[in-house]
């Protein structure tokens, strides 16, 4: 089947059979391989990108539904030599070992970033009607969908929080 | 993956396919599709169907079957009037799961029975007649009422334990029968001589819409144990209303997950609290008339004590009671 994605702001094409994931079409059709597969089943976050701006799990994904869709992954963020805010405090925070987790972390953060700006609560939100705070509970518990098997979570927490600003999160931050 | 012809619904006839399966978020049937448990040669995408509103009206609120987890726990509705729905989703799954698992697909999504995710063993629910080892096997998971001898299977959801306490009714467009409103313990079947049959949906059945009465009166909490904290199925699960006036409990709605091949809702149990001054030893008997029949098959045995504490930490917190 012939469809349309929008992948990092540029149309492609792309001729696949509907068994395909979003996942696989970045990887094996689009030459994009900075979203990683680990599990292949909704269980790691190692393939998260933003559909419409939100996170997602490509893995379970089947991109012909996705027709039309705006896709942004890890790719669509920075270069090697123009690091995004974010990507640069992964850098700079030791937030990864081997670094499989890794962009799936990025992409997961930004679009946790947005569901903050959104003000959606979360399990651990103790009000549901308040504000979130952006606190490092909150955080933890809205990034439990990205598993790292290296336990690099200190330094991915600390990215997070650093680079919360200059990525354009407007809540507030937790009280010291 | 088998292969599928692919079809995009344009309309509510078009979903109504009955050599089609339906796919909405698909978090769910990929996953089971990839393992071949589920090998449906037609698919039928919905989403891109008007069913992803919220609507209000005096008496209800109208959850159409596209409203992803994600937005319907973010609803200002559901977090000031229905919280036990909004903490049941949050509890639920991951971040970025629930930014595209649906209302309808949340409700019908199957069992996480070990066995039948193993494709290379025996289980009644994916292969009728086959046997069920889980009985005798790994069952940690499974369920300790409403059995039978041929599947201990759980229902996974957390958002429907909330909806069962919220007695929503959920809007069926059937090719056969027209449009229907069913209560879980009407849509739900429980595993009997058939566990492969989960509903009384037929092919071709669409759900539309879930729709929840008038607020109830009183408090409301979701309580999940499981074992890591966060992005795992519960073990035990309470979704619990209950109001108290003058120091009597005066209405008490309790909905139980992790327990049962549905999720989990006896009368009995609230019609021991209602009237009564809560207190630790209201709370046991609430708890002995839940469990009398529940029956552990070894791994699982510890659900019973749990779901007795769980339920008692539910009505302390509600009613105000300390343990
Ligand atoms: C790693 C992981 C962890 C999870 N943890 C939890 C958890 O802790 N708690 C929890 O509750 N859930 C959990 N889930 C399950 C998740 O909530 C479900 O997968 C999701 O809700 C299913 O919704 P969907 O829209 O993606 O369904 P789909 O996968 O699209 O469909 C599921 C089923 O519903 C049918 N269907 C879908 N929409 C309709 C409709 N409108 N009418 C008729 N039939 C329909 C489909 O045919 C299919 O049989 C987890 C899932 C994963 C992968
Ligand atoms: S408990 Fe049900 S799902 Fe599990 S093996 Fe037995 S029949 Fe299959
Ligand atoms: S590869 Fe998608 S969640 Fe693991
Ligand atoms: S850095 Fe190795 S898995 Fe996270």
């Amino acid at each position: 089947m012939q469809i349309t994605l929008t992948v990092n702001g540029a149309a492609r094409e792309v001729d696949i059979d509907p068994r395909t994931t979003l996942l696989d079409v970045m990887r094996h059709h689009l030459d994009l391989t900075g979203s990683k597969k680990g599990c292949d089943h909704g269980q790691c976050g190692a393939c998260t990108m933003l559909v419409n701006g939100r996170r997602i799990n490509g893995c379970l994904s089947l991109a012909v539904m996705h027709d039309g869709d705006e896709i942004t992954t890890i790719e669509g963020l920075g270069d090697p030599g123009n690091l995004s805010p974010l990507q640069a405090a992964f850098v700079r925070n030791d937030g990864y070992q081997c670094g499989y987790c890794t962009p799936g972390q990025i992409m997961s953060a930004k679009g946790m970033y947005d569901e903050f700006n959104k003000g959606w609560p979360s399990h651990v939100s103790d009000d549901l009607t308040a504000e979130p705070n952006f606190s490092t509970a909150e955080i933890k518990e809205r990034m439990s969908g990205n598993l790292c098997r290296c336990s690099a979570y200190p330094g991915i927490c600390k990215a997070i929080e650093e680079s919360a600003e200059e990525e354009g999160l407007t809540t507030r931050k937790a009280a010291e | 993956m088998k292969s599928f012809d692919y079809v995009r619904a344009s309309g509510i006839a078009d979903a109504q396919d009955t050599a089609g399966r339906i796919i909405a978020g698909g978090t769910n049937l990929i996953d089971l599709m990839k393992h071949q448990i589920e090998t449906p040669p037609k698919l039928v995408d919905v989403t891109r169907l008007e069913m992803t509103e919220i609507e209000q009206s005096a008496h209800s609120l109208r959850i159409g079957a596209l409203v992803t987890n994600s937005d319907l726990a973010a609803h200002d509705t559901v977090r000031r009037d229905y919280p036990v729905l909004s903490r049941a989703l949050l509890a639920g799954a991951s971040g970025q799961l629930r930014n595209k698992a649906t209302t309808g697909g949340n409700l019908l999504q199957r069992t996480r029975c070990p066995y039948f995710y193993d494709t290379t063993q025996p289980c009644n629910k994916r292969a009728p007649g086959s046997g069920c080892p889980a009985k005798e096997g790994i069952n940690r998971i499974l369920a300790v009422l409403g059995t039978s001898p041929n599947c201990i299977a759980t229902h996974p959801s957390d958002m429907a334990v909330a909806m069962r306490a919220l007695d929503a009714r959920v809007e069926i467009e059937s090719p056969n029968r027209g449009t229907e409103m069913l209560t879980l313990d009407e849509m739900y079947v429980l595993p009997g001589d058939d566990p492969s049959k989960e509903t009384v949906l037929e092919a071709g059945d669409l759900i539309t819409a879930v729709h929840l009465p008038q607020p109830p009166k009183g408090k409301q909490t979701y309580r999940k144990v499981r074992d890591r904290s966060s992005y795992a199925f519960a073990l035990v699960s309470v979704a619990g209303i209950v109001d108290v006036e003058d120091g009597k409990i005066t209405e008490a709605a309790l909905a139980f997950g992790g327990l049962a091949p549905r999720p989990w809702r006896d009368g009995a149990v609230e019609d021991v609290l209602v009237g009564e001054a809560p207190s630790d030893a209201l709370f046991d008997k609430a708890a002995d008339v839940l469990l009398q029949d529940a029956q552990g098959f070894g791994e699982n045995d510890f659900k019973i004590p749990l779901a007795r504490r769980t339920l008692k930490a539910v009505l302390a917190e509600l009613t105000g009671v300390t343990q």
